[in-house]
């Protein structure tokens, strides 16, 4: 038998990690860290150079401004965990708050109008889902584009006099605007909902399947994952999102527009990248989303104060978005690497 | 472990892709602790019999029995209820999710019972400690436990996913092609594994290009050329030349 090598191999048992590898691993670390220290620097920074930044009173009021970004992004972050992107959210946001403010002509009923709100955001997600799914789309951008259209387009027709609609019910304002103990509500909303996708994600079997999903689509199938389910159910559950972030803006406003949620698609896109998560689908958690989201809001809150223009905020976000996908794209390679030095060693 | 009843046997096997036979009624019986080398030249039809085998085409015609009962695998999560595992050319591995995430995906052990599947909670540690020792149990040694795959090299992740497939067959393990992109250390390794999956009582199909591989390891050796079979022999270091002219169709 020509059996020799087999013994050798067995003993040397080949796949032990090799010396290469922990400039690499630490560089894969410090990535992976990135984002959070980021924001611990700059919130040192603009605490020093802008004392009004660490009052109370500005704190809560960036929590207040980061949690409608923040919940539509836990959203988000779902749908780009399965590789894909939700052009409508900002749209699916501002038709419901409309829907919202329309049946507060009609009925007091706090229950009804937030269910109704809620409804719509699930309705538009899963029409997003279902038409990507089954209409075979080869990605979703396309139909959530349309939704978008459609959506605003709905929004403005059927809004009185085509514009922002004044006052909404009691507990609705109370959502957005009131405060417990100091904590501004719409933080609450953001910590209640952020916990529950974290319980989904990391220790439910639906979870693991969105992440089996985005990492190897093809495998997926093969291990007899529902993938199509899966993948309408990350939309059904941004479209909820979208419904949530309604309430809370039609709250903290008063009022619904069919103006509200213009580039929050950008906005919340961007919290997730920038938090950390990776546009190749796969990777990312509900920190990510929360972190990206604190850092627009801390980034824009910083400019606010210093009195800098919006349009230079804007060319602000766009800069940071470019760094973060750069950073993913540098994750990538290292892993690579890692990959190499592996083998190179066993 | 030799039963007389073989634990697959395939009967007349014929698919057609369009205009395309690729299988042109095939008949193969697999045993329990046998590795069975399925040999032939690209296009000969070795890939698609694999795949009728694990429910990701049906046949036109012909029948598939287990444990000589006549049985449809009309996908591959049925074929693999029914005890029959694959790895793929391709592995199937999710990069982004540890060995033991890999190991149970698509399976996950998880309750309580009474919720739908998907709202289930996953027993984490059940997972990690069979995985762990199924591991354990193939002398497969990994840099880190707890690493996605992605940073494991070619051949930890094809280690990884013959595991994978140890784990869960109960009949058939079938290999498209499994040394392919491996370096010697890592071929001797998964060839290692193979034999262990052999010694547990599994019929194992093993599609390779690799004569050397095929006659240290294979107890038969069925080759297909353009959808049929064209022989069956016992490969030694004799008759190699032999299995060669086979494959190719240049019969001496």
């Amino acid at each position: 038998m020509e059996e020799q090598g087999s013994a050798v191999a067995a003993a040397q048992d080949g796949l032990r990690p090799g010396t290469g590898v922990s400039v690499v691993s630490v560089g894969l670390r410090l990535l992976s860290a990135g984002p959070l220290l980021i924001l611990a620097i700059l919130v040192v920074l603009i605490g020093l150079t802008t004392p009004v930044f660490m009052k109370p009173a500005n704190i809560s009021n960036i929590l207040a401004q980061t949690s409608v970004i923040a919940i539509v992004a836990l959203g988000q972050h779902l749908v780009i965990l399965t590789r894909g992107i939700d052009l409508s959210v900002g749209a699916n946001l501002a038709l419901a708050t409309v829907v919202g403010g329309l049946l507060f002509k009609i009925t007091d009923s706090s229950a009804v109008i937030i269910l109704a709100m809620l409804a719509v955001g699930v309705l538009v997600g899963l029409v997003n889902g279902a038409v990507y799914v089954f209409g075979r789309l080869p990605h979703p951008f396309i139909i959530t584009l349309a939704t978008l259209s459609i959506c605003r387009g709905i929004a403005y027709s059927i809004s009185e006099s085509h514009t922002t609609m004044r006052g909404v019910p009691d507990l609705v304002a109370t959502i957005g605007g009131g405060d417990l103990l100091g904590i501004p509500n719409p933080a609450i909303v953001v910590a209640v909902c952020a916990a529950l996708v974290l319980v989904m994600t990391k220790a439910m079997v639906w979870g693991r399947w969105i992440y089996a999903v985005g990492g190897a689509p093809k495998a997926a199938v093969e291990m007899g994952i529902p993938v199509k389910w899966v993948l309408v159910s990350t939309y059904v559950v941004a479209g909820l999102c979208c419904g949530i972030g309604a309430v809370v803006l039609a709250g903290r406003t008063e009022s619904t527009s069919p103006l509200f949620g213009n580039l929050l698609e950008l906005d919340t896109i961007a919290a997730v990248i920038i938090g950390g998560a990776s546009f190749l689908g796969g990777r990312g958690h509900v920190g990510h989303a929360l972190i990206g989201a604190v850092m627009i809001g801390v980034i824009r809150n910083a400019l606010n104060l210093n009195n800098v223009d919006a349009f230079v905020q804007m060319v602000a976000i766009g800069l940071v978005i470019v760094i973060a996908v750069e950073a993913d794209v540098l994750r990538s390679h290292l892993e690579s690497r890692a990959r190499a030095l592996q083998s190179r060693t066993t | 472990m030799d039963a007389p009843l073989p634990v697959l046997s395939v009967r007349n096997a014929l698919k057609s892709f369009g205009a395309v036979q690729a299988l042109r009624g095939v008949s193969l019986d697999v045993y329990r602790g046998e590795v069975l080398a399925l040999l032939g030249d690209n296009g000969a039809g070795k890939s698609t019999l694999v795949k009728c085998i694990s429910g990701v085409h049906a046949l036109d015609e012909g029948e598939i029995a287990l444990d000589g009962e006549r049985t449809l695998l009309h996908s591959p999560s049925a074929a693999r209820r029914a005890g029959i595992e694959t790895v793929y050319q391709d592995l199937a591995l999710f990069d982004n999710l540890t060995p033991a995430q890999n190991f149970y995906c698509g399976r996950e052990i998880a309750g309580p019972e009474w919720l739908p599947r998907p709202l289930r909670f996953l027993r984490k540690r059940a997972m990690d400690r069979e995985a762990a020792a199924i591991i354990d149990r193939l002398k497969v040694t990994l840099p880190k436990f707890d690493a996605p795959v992605a940073l494991m090299s070619g051949g930890q992740r094809q280690a990884i996913a013959v595991a994978r497939a140890a784990v869960f067959a109960r009949k058939v393990v079938m290999l498209d092609e499994p040394t392919a992109a491996l370096g010697l250390r890592e071929s001797r390794k998964v060839l290692d594994l193979i034999k262990q999956l052999r010694a547990e009582g599994n019929a194992v199909i093993v599609i390779t290009h690799n004569m050397e591989h095929v006659v240290e390891l294979a107890d038969r050796a069925v080759v297909l050329r353009q959808g049929r079979k064209v022989g069956e022999l016992k490969p030694d270091k004799t008759n190699r030349q032999q299995l060669v002219s086979m494959i190719v169709g240049a019969e001496a």
